[in-house]
């Protein structure tokens, strides 16, 4: 099958290149089954070696190539030609400033995912026999589901508030907190939740539910974020998730 | 240009180079690492069935169990003392990620779970054994997340989408790296007193592959461009189940929970190849019995795959058959192998609980690599001559713990205890190291070398030429090897160098975020890596792990119980210019355990 690809290009450092502009590509003997990310090389390749995008894994774990598709925010390595058809629009994601065609500055995201302490935190001596500290696998269980995120920053840039107001955390820097806020091994859940519950924290979610739609990773981002905004409200983490009732991917 | 000044610079920021940063910061060393991706994107993140450590957690289990499997397992080229290291060192950093918050899966008494794997055994090869430290089926994503995590609350300096693209050296000594920063292409001088190349494999050099499009051996080229010796390069690894058509890795571990390879007859073929463990043999063993089972007409359809079967009833009947008293069911699956289902239905729409994974083989991994010592010292020759201040650690080091062939788990072992041995090590020699001066316009050659691919008027795109070299080497330099198939590689590549020297041209030439340009050096390095593989293979008159010959079927001890040394002759440092190898096999298998006891002895390797 023959498709098109339209593109949102654009390079500062070529004058007339220099403001957004849309560029159509077309692509012949397309299978159904070959992946976005595949016919986007194609398109580099075969056509126009200027085209510019970030990938590394092409199996959906690295996150690099976080893209909107077709109006949704996808991995293009993760995303079937059949499951999108044969015009496809590809844009940069929305809400970081744009470097050159499909790149972004990913600073600003990165700066809001190291404000949310992402990092575990225990403090108590380690066990005298020189092992692991023990977690029972339901405490295990309860903070699972966020344990999947790989900051491709899809949940992020897919949620107005975020494109609002770049000062508001978003949904991605939440779900990091949460890994550590439901973990019961951690001991620094007050802390985030103090820095999550300053006014660009977890209150500028308006549960719009466009996160969790766009997590490539199958996460239920807004769950979460719910569970946060309620471990805020207690004021401790303790008896919000319960192991019986984790979300599945299924 | 711009020039920074660290104790250790750390090149790459997967597994083995956040660990390296982590204690090398620790040891009060001034750290910079640096990294053409983010760090969150590194490879390390796609390895998914588990680490192996001997914990015991689950059953008996030794560390001298582990190094003997390890040692086996790469076909007795794996110097003994780094087996023992690896097996020894791995319990306590296994634990010591747990101690960083890493969510291991837990048994019933909230210790970390342990699953089967191929080649790990109890006992000295009596039976399979449960030593693999699992996050459900993205332990490596758990791995990389957990060493990032813990670098930001160390605050380690990180220089995230800098491309390092050269090493400099005066007189013979390390001075720093070069690197373009992606986002405005300008070029970065790097002045460190000790450097760490942490850069990964190059599995891009084959047609199917489990690697990152990024995995094209950049710090392996560079230093090897530089004179330094890169050993046992013949080994690579094929991981037997690789997806049908697309080479996206599916774990082991789905063998390790009870799946069996099922060819297009219907038959359980690993019965024939591995009586005693099946499908739970090493890598290379059963790579080749599927390219075996495809040659005698058992392909599925009469195709070059077969099946990989997870679904419970299938398990189910086989674990009666060999009287083990576990089953599993659909919710074990669909939690323990998460990823896999997701990987199946997502890319060819099968559903593995009802429906069996159509699998190939795919490149995967470097035995080979830069030499080190059991330190991550980068040693230069066969009477281990450290060269000051280099270090090299996880992929792209060759220690060498995997000799012919990686058990599974054992990377992500090799990343953490070898990371962090090199960190400590560096930490303690900045303190007593000057930095060596820098050489009078160090960025002169590497500048001229991007501007002539940058200016370059020919007709040949680099993907072409990738495409060619990655068709030649899975067909010639692949699972099965002969010598004249060898031989036309090595022309064949050495053809695709000219091209790429004097044809090569690219549409994109701006500055910023040059992705056209840095894919055409990445083809460089490729190229450079497939040489001396395909030349050190054909020297190799045997077969050994993963190295398989058809004209030489039998492993020779007599003769080949050493490492290959190639280095680069060239006139200049050009990328990709005209190379001449020098061979050298000087350097013999560390074989310590042997020497205490007999059963670390080469004998015949059966499964």
């Amino acid at each position: 099958m023959d498709v098109t690809f339209k593109i949102r290009r654009y390079n500062p450092e070529i004058p007339g290149k220099d403001k957004p502009y849309w560029q159509e590509y077309v692509l012949k003997d397309v299978e159904p089954t070959n992946r976005v990310l595949e016919m986007l090389h194609r398109v580099k390749w075969e056509q126009d070696g200027t085209l510019s995008f970030r990938r590394s894994c092409s199996s959906g774990i690295c996150g690099s190539d976080a893209m909107r598709i077709n109006g949704r925010n996808r991995l293009a390595c993760k995303l079937l030609i059949r499951d999108v058809g044969a015009k496809i629009q590809v844009e940069p994601i929305l809400g970081l400033p744009v470097i050159k065609d499909l790149i972004v500055d990913m600073e600003p995201f990165f700066d809001h995912y190291r404000s949310v302490m992402p990092f575990y935190v225990n403090n108590d001596p380690l066990p005298a026999d020189g092992r692991e500290r023990l977690q029972t696998a339901d405490d295990r269980a309860i903070f699972d589901d966020t344990t999947n995120c790989i900051l491709c920053a899809c949940c992020t840039t897919s949620c107005p508030s975020f494109w609002a107001n770049g000062k508001y955390v978003g949904p991605a820097a939440i779900i990091q907190a949460h890994r550590f806020i439901f973990d019961t091994r951690d001991q620094a859940a007050k802390e985030r939740i103090d820095i999550l519950a300053e006014p660009d924290g977890v209150w500028r979610c308006r549960t719009v539910y466009n996160c969790t739609p766009a997590c490539p990773r199958g996460i239920s981002v807004t769950r979460a974020i719910g569970e946060v905004k309620l471990a805020i409200m207690r004021g401790s983490p303790k008896g919000i998730i319960n192991p019986k009732d984790i979300p599945t991917h299924e | 240009m711009q020039t920074h000044q660290f104790d250790a610079v750390i090149v790459g920021a997967g597994g083995a180079g956040l660990m390296a940063a982590r204690y090398a910061v620790l040891g009060g060393a001034k750290v910079a690492v640096i990294s053409k991706l983010y760090p969150s994107r590194s490879h390390t993140g796609a390895a998914l069935g588990g680490i192996g450590a001997a914990l015991g957690n689950l059953e008996e289990d030794k560390p001298l169990w582990h190094a003997y499997d390890t040692v086996k397992g790469g076909d007795y080229l794996a110097d003994q003392d780094a087996a023992m290291v690896l097996a020894e060192e791995a319990i306590d950093a296994v634990v010591e990620l747990e101690h960083m918050g890493l969510p291991f899966d837990r048994t019933p008494e909230g210790r970390i779970s342990q699953r089967r794997f191929g080649g790990h055994t109890s006992n000295f090869g009596e039976k399979p054994v449960r030593r693999a430290c699992h996050s459900a089926d993205r332990t490596g994503h758990m791995i990389l997340q957990t060493l990032y995590q813990q670098c930001i609350k160390d605050d380690v300096k990180f220089f995230d989408e800098y491309h390092v693209v050269d090493l400099i050296m005066n007189n013979g000594k390390v001075a720093g790296v070069i690197a373009v920063q992606l986002g405005t292409g300008e070029l970065h001088v790097f002045h460190a007193k000790a450097l760490m190349f942490a850069t990964g494999g190059w599995g891009r050099v084959w047609q199917i592959s489990s690697n990152a499009h990024t995995l094209t051996g950049d710090g392996t080229a560079v230093l090897f461009r530089r004179g330094i010796p890169m050993q046992d390069m013949e080994f690579f690894q094929f991981h037997p189940t690789g997806l049908y058509g697309l080479g996206v890795l599916l774990t082991e571990g789905i063998r390790g929970e009870g799946g069996v390879l099922i060819n297009g007859k219907g038959e359980r073929f690993m019965e024939k190849y591995a009586p005693n463990i099946k499908d739970l043999a090493s890598r290379d063993v059963v790579s080749r019995s599927i390219y075996l089972e495809v040659r005698a007409g058992n392909g599925v359809k009469g195709k070059n795959y077969v099946y990989l079967d997870i679904r419970p009833e299938t398990v189910n009947r086989y674990l009666a058959e060999a009287g083990e008293t576990r089953r599993i069911d659909d919710d074990h699956v669909r939690h323990a192998l998460a990823e896999t289902l997701d990987t199946c239905r997502t890319y060819v729409g099968v559903d593995p609980l009802t429906e069996p994974m159509p699998i190939q083989p795919t490149a995967h991994y470097a035995m080979g690599g830069i030499p080190t010592n059991v330190n991550a010292e980068v040693v230069l020759d066969a009477n281990w001559t450290v060269l000051p201040g280099l270090y090299a650690a996880g992929e792209c080091a060759c220690v060498s713990a995997h000799g012919a062939n990686r058990l599974g788990t054992n990377s992500l072992v090799d990343l953490v205890v070898f990371g962090r041995r090199g960190g400590m090590k560096m930490a303690e020699y900045v303190k007593q190291a000057d930095f060596v001066p820098l050489p009078p316009n160090p960025t002169g050659e590497i500048e001229a070398e991007l501007n002539r691919i940058r200016n370059n008027k020919g007709k040949a795109r680099a993907y072409e030429l990738r495409n060619e070299m990655q068709q030649v080497m899975m067909d010639h330099v692949g699972v099965f090897r002969e010598e004249n198939g060898m031989k036309s590689a090595v022309e064949s590549i050495k053809g695709l160098r000219e091209r790429y020297r004097n044809e090569v041209v690219i549409d994109d030439h701006g500055h910023k975020f040059n992705t056209d340009l840095m894919e055409a050096w990445e083809l460089g390095c490729l190229l450079d890596l497939a040489q001396i593989t395909a030349e050190s293979a054909v020297a190799r008159t045997e077969s050994r792990g993963a190295h398989s010959r058809e004209d030489y079927k039998d492993r020779d001890d007599v003769n080949w119980m050493v490492h290959t040394l190639a280095t680069y002759k060239g006139s200049a440092a050009a990328i990709a210019g005209p190379i001449n190898t020098e061979l050298n096999f000087d350097k013999k298998v560390n074989l310590s355990l042997m020497e205490q006891d007999e059963r670390f002895k080469p004998k015949e390797r059966t499964y």
